[in-house]
Formats: C-alpha cells, structure tokens, sequence
C-alpha cells in the first residue's frame, strides 16, 4: 500500500526522491482522516523552506491540516490539478495528486524519516492506541 | 459522493410552504411592499446634486414583492426552522433556555429602541440606568469587582478579557509569551489566544475529566500568562481543584481566565470571583436568556477583579459626583475600544429584564438545571456509553461507543432524533470524548418534556441496535434531507445570480 | 417561577427517581470554600408587570419627544411594523444558530437572501452573514487584508469614524501593525489623494477610506482603489450609512467593503445591535472571517442551504482560525432583509432620493441663517458639517429647551473644526421640523448676539 521508494514524517506526508529533485505528497492515511477534500492551498514556486515549516494546507469540511516539508525545499513546481479537482487527493494521494516537487540538497534529512514498514507499524499503533 | 438521481421536487410534495423560492426568484418588476409618505420638500436630481460619477440607479436586483408576498415569504421560511418555542434543544453548553417575551416588548419600548448613542448624557440616564443595574446584577452573581458590557459576544469578550491580561502583565514589566488551555476547551478559547498574541499549550485532562493539576503545575513557569478555563468543564463537572489551581498560578504570577459558558451550572450556587478567578466572560445569550435569533446578537460582558480595573476598554460606565452616570473614556491604561459606542444594548435590556424576573430566585432555575442534567443521566446511561460516571452538573457527555458496534455514530444519532421532533444534541464535542454526545436541557424543561426526550433516545438506541440503516440515513422527515456539505465548499454558491433556474 | 416548568412533586419524583433526597447532594462537587452561602444581594424578582413599569420608568428618562438630527454611524429611517413582526416568529427569534442544516432551512434561506442583497448594495461578489457591528467589520476587513498581503502596514483615512478607528487601532495595536494617517482636504472635505499616495508603499496591507466619510462628504473610491493598487495595497472603504447605496455609486472597485446595515430596518437602540458586513472579490472568500451560507443540493436534487467554509472559524481551526468570532447578528441580519423584501427596488430609490431632497432643504434653510454655511464643497448624501458662528455646543445647550437635539459638534473629535457640527436629516424629518430647526437656531444666534453684519460677510464669501 504504502509505495517502497518513498520516505514518509510523522505528520503524514511522503517525500520521494530523484537526484536532486523532491516530490512531496500527504499519504493515503492523511486523506482519510481529513475525510472528502475541499480545497489545497499550496505556496508559490521559488518559495524556500527549512524541514518542518508549513508550506500550505489541505481543507476537507471538518477539518484543516497544516502541510509540513519533511525536507528543507526550494520549490519549482507546484500541482495546479489540485485547485480545480481537491477531490483527486483523495483518491490517488500518492501518484497524481502530488503536491510540489523542488530542489532538496540535504540528503541526511531523508535518513531521519521513515520507510514504508516503519511507517505502516507507526499508523498501526496509532490505531491501536485511539482504540479502533 | 454518488450523483443524486434527478427526482423533480413535485414528485416528493405540491405544498406551497414546502416550496417557497428566494425572493429574487418570487421578484417581479414594478411591485413594492412599501410606500412612503410623500416628499414634502423640493425633490432634487440625483445627477445634478451627486455629479454624475457618484449618482447611481435603482439597486439591480433588488427584490420586487408585495406586502402579502414577503408576509408569506418569511412566514412560510419560518416553518421550515426548529425553534426553542417548539420544543427542546439539548444542545450541550449552549444554555437553550426559554426566551421570556416580556423582555421582547420592553426591548421595543419607545424611549429605549429610540435612543441615539451620542445623544446627550443627561438625556441618557434611563438607558444608563439600565445598564448600571445589570452591572451590580453580574457583579454579585460572578463575585467580581469591575465589568464591561461592551463585547458583543462571548467570543470577543474572551478577546477582551486576554488582552486585559496582557495589559496588565504588560504593566508589571513583561507580557509573556504562552496561554495554557485544557483538551476540553471549546474552540475559541485557543482561537481567542492567538488573536492576542499567545502561543497556545494544552494541557490534559485526567481520568475524571478534570485540569490535571500535576501537568498543571509543571506547565506554569514564568512564560505562562494565564489559564483559561471552563467550570464547570465541558464534561458538566466541577473542577474541584479550581482554587488550588489559581493558587499555583498566581504564585507564578500567571492569572487565571474562566470561559463563562456553562455559568448556568453555578448561579446563585458558587461565585467565580471567590474561588479564584481574576477575570471572566459570560454569554448572556446563554445563561441569561437573550434569544438566539439564528445565531446571534448575544452580549459577551467581562467581569475582572480589581487589579485588572483599569484595563477595562472604553468607555466605562461611571458615576458623577452628582449621582448621575456618564461614560469616562479618559483611561490611560484601557486596552482600547473593543466597538463602535456601548454595546448590544437591547440585548442587555432583556437580560436584565431576565434578571429582575427571577430576583435572589435564580438559583432554583440553577438546581433544575442540575436536576435536569442528571435526570437524562440516569435514565440514558443503561442504554449509552458514560465515559465519566461520577454526577454531573448542567449537562451530561455520553459516547456512541456501543452503537458504534453497528456503525452508527454521534452524528447519525443526532440526525435521527430530528425524526422524533427534537433538535439535536452538541455531537463530536468535547474532543476528548470521541464520539461524544453532549446534552444540556436547561431548567426550561417539564418532566413531560424530558421523558419525550429520554424516550426518543432509547428508541433510536434500539434502533441501532436492530436496524442501523435507519439511523444512518436520517433524518426521513424533513423538508431535505442530508445536504452535499462537500460539493458545497469545494464550488462555493453565496449569493443568487439572475440566470439561477428556482430547483423546481 | 413562572419560567420554571415543574412543580415541586415533580422534583421530589425526579429525586426520588435519582435516589437522592435532595438537589443539594448534585452540588457536592462543589468544594465548601466555594460555594456561596447566601442568597444573592439583587433586586427582585417581579410580575411581569413590575418589569415593564420598571423599563417604562427607565425609558422616560431619556430623549423621547427630542427631535434628533443626530447621525454619525447611527441613523434615524422609516421602519415597517410589518418585519417587526415576522420577526417575533419564534421559530425565528428563538431558534438557534444553523448548524444542523435540515431542521434551520428558513435561516439559511434568508442569510443567503442576505448575503445577496448586501452583494447587490455594494457592488461586491462575496458577503458574510453579518459581522458584529460596521467599527469591527472595519477593524476585520483591515486584519483580512494583512492576511492577503502578507504586509503589516494600514493607511488610513483620518475622516474614518473615530469610533471606527479606535476599534482598528486596538486590533491593529495587539498584531503589532502599523498605521498611518492620510488628512482630508480642508476645502473639500474628501481624503486627500496625495496623502494617501505618499503614505501607501510596499509595506501597506491596506488604505482604509469610509463613504460617505464621518464628515459627510463622499469619497472617490475608484480613485483610492488606483493609489492602493499601485504599490500592491488593497483597498477597504467602510461604510457607516447603508442607504447612502440607494442613491449613491457603490463602493465596487473597493477590494473589501466593510458596512454597517443599521440604517436598513434597525432601531438605533442606543448603539446596538447592529448588523456589520464583510463584502469583497470572490477570490478573497477564504479569508474572509465570520458566518456564510451556501447552496447545496440533498440526494434528490433538492435545493437547501449550508454553513460553508466553515474551516476558517474558530470551532474547526482552533489556533488558525482567521478570527475567533463566533456569533453573527442573525436575528439583525434577517430584520434587514426582511426590511429590504418590503422596501424593495423602487422604494430604496424613493427612500434615498427623498433624504438627498430633504437633506438639500435643510441646507438651504441652515444657510439664511447668519453665519452658517456648508463647511465643504464635496458631494454628501444626508449628512453635512455646517458651520456655525458660535460654539455649537452652546447652540445644542439652547436647542435642547426647545426639545431639538442639534448637529453632533465636531470639536471634539477634531480639534481644528471648532465651530462645526455634524447634520444629519432623513426621510423621517417632516418640513415642519427642519422649519423649526431653523427657526430655533436663528433665535439661539440671535439671543448669542449674531448680527446681521456676519449674515452679511458670509453672503460675500460665498
């Protein structure tokens, strides 16, 4: 379920990366807590941030939730599908509706976070522990 | 979501009230519903006198009804509303009361709705007067030393009352930086925070619900300004530990803030003022019985303790040597003017006519409440889950844990009792809670009323349990059923267009 | 009591049902040290009859029988018994805020209702159910700016209802915002458009502009819009008189409007409650604060409304939240559009066109009088500073004997306009009382030792 090549945070989003080019996304466990999607703010390209800053936000119609970059970003491009069909995230949260790509340097930030097993064993006990 | 399969509304019901269009669509040209007396001056042109760049025609759009059609228009839009005058609203910390008429009429009375704000203040004194009154009023019942009647909710007296401790902490050499709220708090208790320029920490709650006062006492260092609390909480308990928790604070130099919200739990029981708290809102639409009107006005006074006076925002309501009353705006350390002149005032007319009704006897309307609560306590909990078992004050919080077996959650239950002719209970709050089903019914309720209400509970309960479906997919009853909240946001419809098509 | 539905065997039965013996037992969590152990020191409690003597007594206290021409963010129009009372419909007057969608439909409805005339009034895309009053629609709008800007610096017109202003500055004062003052031109009584250009650069969220403005006059909006775009400001005019929109050119290339709708169908209550609106582009609508309805459609195809957007409110966000207000003024919300169903198209026209009539009447008449003259050349709807030869709070002490409350001196809001007051006339004053207006103030001058030589002088400069 959870793609091998990526590299997922503990607020739910996945960064993959190719050369020096990081794509991130929020994972398919963030969009079903978030439930339907209504709107995605996403930041404006040759936007610079450090890992852990927001860089915009995902809006369903109980909630809102902050995007953070697991990794320090310069972004190029950013996924302007998402403005006119939100709905997309919800159903492919890995693969179209990715939310930007740019350039990440800092390989050592990648080390830091999870890969698919760890990952699934962290929602795992998540789920646990809210007792679903 | 799947299409919705096209099904012409006079297939489901020909009912005039049923179908009543906007006004625009229910528009046609040349029709007005009111005439005014005629100009008894020279008219002038509006061209000639405004210049032709600020001169404007008649409003494009505007309705055109006569007077039978916006009688009709509104009354039949009213049938499609509940209301507090058809039956309960067991909304949790929301204070459903009844709205006493008298307070309608006198709000209307000429003299009083007349009144320009910046008319003469001699010429003011009755509406002064009024105001004064229902300042000593709150005063005793909070057990506070100053108050404000200015906030036009409780939203923004909670504004109001953050500042004022910014204000003062400000004063004595450092503003600090963190505000602690509890998990249980409602959402703009952190929201308010923010808005004043705080970080916001929340702390937990422990096995009872309640503030832990461990984490409590590890939180407060010299960072922290203050703690807002709601008591009793969201979870209609006291919080027992409230003086020992102000203590703590106030060691620190911290104050501590209290939500007002659940004040009808307390009135003429416990004063605020005299267990610790330096400064607190309170939701006169709530406790004090202002109507809600769809949502508002409301009135959101702040009364503080005498160290937090002279933050108080301008104007303050003063007495004159001379024994009249007048505003005095002349105070260097006010957190400024929170609105335009005084305040909803005709929302504060009917919440001291609310008062004076009831006198020193408020307090009984304080035990019904409580009586209430834990009557639905006892007669829901074989049948709902009661995550927190001890009594509880003016509302009880239960869980949708067992229903949640068959997959019926808080909000289908909710949506079901709309089928049994009542409004819904607060679901999904506190967050706490999950699942959670907060239910307040406030004094206003006869016993008759309340088996109704226990009685609908337990039948939907029942029905969870033997047929799900039913629950999930209410309400049955109304005029639409579960509205696309999703579509709704994602392509935003707020306002008619002339080329709309009426859903006929 | 009487709002109190049970009866003592009631409660016992509840008791016993409870196995307790007495409420008191449901109150043991409450420690001892807290509790209050007297009955409360306050009045009552009264008959219904006791409270309406009561609030009569009160209200023959104040300024019934006064005829005011008091305006300044507070204005006296023509009210229908009609929306009165629909609007004492308990369904409406006691109903709760629409959450729960499908049992709240004829609220909704007419919010939207609302939210579209306010659209037509204004000449905006987008408006809100209702924020508190115009002052903190004002101090909203400004804050909503800095948001979509990013910047932290507000120009703002010093012809701005100082009310209005005191109210930005304490929001603008706790966010650490800038604010700086454009002046008015003295001849004319608008903004002054170089001010406002010099003061608005790069760091500037917004240029707050009100029209008709405090003094009366109204503003050139587009103009102000152009100056605020040029180095990336938006504009936020505020509007303290709504009628003032059925005659006058709206306030469209504004990028958010923020008005007060008291004037449409609400008493002046002594300052409240009032109905603020927040009306702007479509593309700002996320962050817009407060309350807005939408369409939405049910599984057959049925048209209802919903709360929408509500991710930007205080109950979902929490900490994000775009502001932390709660309420709206829905009941106030519905009168004003209740109000404007019957005023209607036509009668918005007349309403308007009969206040910019009565308004020029009085002007004239003030004008014969020795010494009083418009202070400004600038176009104004129904409020003008005229000028007087004495002090007019001398002349409102003497007017006031005669039950008139005069033009609101300017004096103390503005300490060069000494010898200035603020008139306000609307449809609502007969000939008869702009007669004895005048009449009255020509004796009061007269008996302040006003000759006709000054009658003369300012003929000439005229």
């Amino acid at each position: 379920m959870y793609p091998a090549k990526f590299k997922y945070s503990q607020e739910h989003e996945w960064v993959s990366l190719e050369g020096q080019t990081a794509t991130i996304g929020i994972t398919d466990y963030a969009q079903n807590s978030l439930g339907d999607v209504v709107f995605v703010e996403l930041p404006k390209v040759g936007a610079k941030f450090s890992a852990g800053q927001t860089i915009g936000t995902v809006e369903s119609v109980k909630a809102v939730s902050e995007i953070y970059t697991p990794v320090t970003i310069e972004i190029t491009e950013v996924n302007g599908a998402l403005a006119g069909a939100p709905e997309q995230l919800n159903k492919d949260p890995h693969g179209t509706a990715w939310l930007v790509k740019g350039k990440a340097s800092n390989a050592g930030e990648l080390a830091k976070l999870m890969d698919a097993a760890a990952y699934e064993a962290f929602i795992a006990a998540k789920e646990k522990e809210a007792g679903h | 979501m799947p299409q919705p399969p096209a099904q012409p509304m006079s297939k489901a019901t020909k009912h005039v009230s049923i179908n009543e269009g906007l006004l625009f669509e229910r528009s046609a040209a040349g029709k007005r519903g009111m005439e005014l007396p005629p100009l008894d001056v020279p008219a002038v042109d509006a061209v000639r006198e405004l210049g032709a760049e600020y001169a404007r025609g008649p409003v494009e759009g505007f309705p055109e009804v006569s007077e039978i059609e916006m009688i009709r228009h509104f009354t039949r839009l009213s049938t499609w509303n509940y209301a507090i005058d058809l039956g309960m609203y067991p909304l949790g910390s929301c204070t459903m009361k009844y709205n006493p008429r008298v307070n309608e009429h006198v709000a209307r009375l000429e003299g009083l709705a007349t009144e320009h704000p910046l008319q003469p203040v001699e010429l003011s004194q009755g509406c002064l007067r009024i105001l004064r009154t229902l300042e000593r009023f709150l005063l005793e019942v909070t057990g506070m030393d100053a108050i404000t009647l200015e906030p036009c909710a409780g939203a923004q007296g909670e504004y109001a009352g953050i500042a004022m401790i910014r204000a003062y902490l400000a004063s004595q050499g450092n503003p600090r930086k963190r505000v602690l709220v509890p998990d249980s708090a409602h959402g703009t208790n952190p929201a308010t925070a923010v808005t004043a320029g705080y970080e916001v920490l929340n702390i937990r709650s422990d096995a009872t619900g309640r503030i832990d006062l461990s984490h409590l006492a590890e939180y407060a260092n010299e960072d922290v300004a203050a703690l807002m609390v709601t008591n009793p909480n969201t979870l209609g308990t006291f919080e027992k530990d409230i003086a020992r928790a102000a203590e703590v604070l106030h060691a620190r130099g911290a104050l501590l803030y209290m939500d007002g919200a659940n004040m009808n739990a307390l009135a003429g029981v416990a004063r605020p003022g005299d267990f610790g708290v330096d400064v607190m809102h309170m939701n006169l639409h709530k406790t004090f019985s202002t109507p809600h009107g769809g949502g508002g006005p409301g009135a959101g006074p702040v009364a503080v303790k005498q160290h937090l006076e002279p933050f108080l925002p301008i104007p303050v309501l003063a007495e004159k040597a001379d024994g009249t009353l007048g505003w005095d705006s002349n105070r260097p350390k006010t957190i400024g003017r929170l609105r335009a002149f005084y305040g909803n005032f005709g929302v504060l007319v009917r919440a001291l006519a609310y008062a004076l009704a009831y006198g020193p006897g408020m307090v009984e309307a304080t035990r019904d409440a409580v009586l209430n609560a834990n009557y639905i306590r006892k007669k829901l909990e074989d049948v709902y889950d009661l995550p927190y078992k001890q009594p509880c004050m003016h509302e009880v919080v239960f869980s949708d844990a067992r229903q949640k077996k068959n997959g019926v959650n808080t909000m289908d239950i909710a949506k079901r009792l709309i089928d049994y002719g009542f409004h819904p209970y607060t679901t999904a709050f506190p967050l706490i809670v999950p699942g959670a089903l907060m239910i307040e019914p406030t004094e206003s309720e006869s016993r008759l009323e309340l088996d109704l209400f226990v009685e609908a509970m337990r039948s939907i309960a029942a029905e969870a349990a033997e047929s799900p479906e039913l629950v999930k997919t209410a309400p049955h009853s109304t005029r639409v059923g579960r509205l696309d909240e999703v579509a709704a946001a994602r392509k935003p419809v707020l306002r008619w267009t002339p080329r709309d098509v009426p859903a006929r | 009591m009487r709002y109190l539905p049970k009866s003592d065997a009631e409660r016992r039965a509840i008791l016993d049902e409870l196995g307790l013996s007495s409420v008191d037992e449901l109150f043991a969590s409450i420690p001892e040290d807290c509790r209050l152990k007297r009955p409360l020191d306050v009045p009552g409690p009264l008959s219904e009859k006791e409270i309406i003597d009561y609030f009569r007594a009160r209200a023959g206290e104040n300024a019934a029988g006064y005829t005011s021409f008091l305006g300044a963010g507070v204005y006296n129009h023509l009210r229908s018994v009609v929306a009165d009372s629909l609007l004492q419909r308990g369904e409406f007057l006691t109903s709760y805020t629409p959450y729960q969608a499908e049992i709240s439909q004829g609220t909704l409805q007419a919010i939207f209702e609302f939210q579209t005339l306010m659209c037509q009034l204004t000449g905006q895309e987008v408006a809100n159910a209702s924020m508190y009053d115009g002052s903190t629609a004002t101090a909203e709008a400004a804050m909503m700016a800095v948001r979509l800007t990013g910047r932290r610096r507000l120009v703002i017109s010093r012809a701005l209802h100082p009310e209005y202003r005191q109210v930005v500055d304490t929001y603008a004062r706790d966010l650490g915002l800038e604010v700086a003052e454009a002046a008015f031109v003295p001849a004319s009584g608008q903004t002054d458009a170089g001010a406002v250009r010099a003061a608005a650069d790069g760091q500037t969220a917004a240029v707050i502009v009100q029209s008709p403005n405090f003094l009366g006059v109204v503003e050139p909006v587009a103009e102000f819009a152009e100056i605020a775009h040029g180095p990336g400001a938006l504009l936020v005019t505020a509007v303290a008189e709504a009628m003032s929109l059925g005659a006058v050119r709206p306030p469209a290339e504004a990028d958010i409007v923020a008005m007060e709708a008291q004037s449409l169908g609400l008493a002046p209550s002594y300052g409240g409650p009032f109905a603020g609106v927040i009306a702007t582009r479509e593309k700002y609508v996320r962050q817009m604060p407060g309350r807005l309805a939408g369409e939405a459609r049910d599984a057959h195809g049925r048209r209802g409304f919903v709360l929408t957007l509500a991710t930007r409110e205080q109950h979902i966000r929490r900490e994000k939240a775009t502001s932390n207000i709660c309420t709206n003024q829905a009941l106030c919300a519905l009168a004003v559009t209740m109000h404007l169903a019957l005023v209607g198209k036509a009668g918005m026209a007349e309403m308007a066109a009969q206040n910019l009539a009565k308004a020029r009447y009085a002007v004239a008449e003030m004008e014969k009088l020795p010494g009083v003259r418009r202070a400004f050349t600038g176009p104004y709807f129904n409020e003008v500073t005229l000028e007087f030869p004495r002090s007019v709070r001398m002349i409102n002490h003497e007017l006031k004997r005669q039950r008139i409350l005069g033009p609101l001196p300017l004096g103390p809001y503005f300490p060069e306009q000494t010898k200035r007051g603020l008139l306000c006339v609307t449809e609502l004053h007969s000939r008869q009382e702009i007669d004895r207006l005048a009449a009255a103030t020509r004796t009061v001058l007269e008996s302040l030792g006003v000759g006709a030589r000054e009658e003369v002088s300012s003929r000439a400069e005229r």
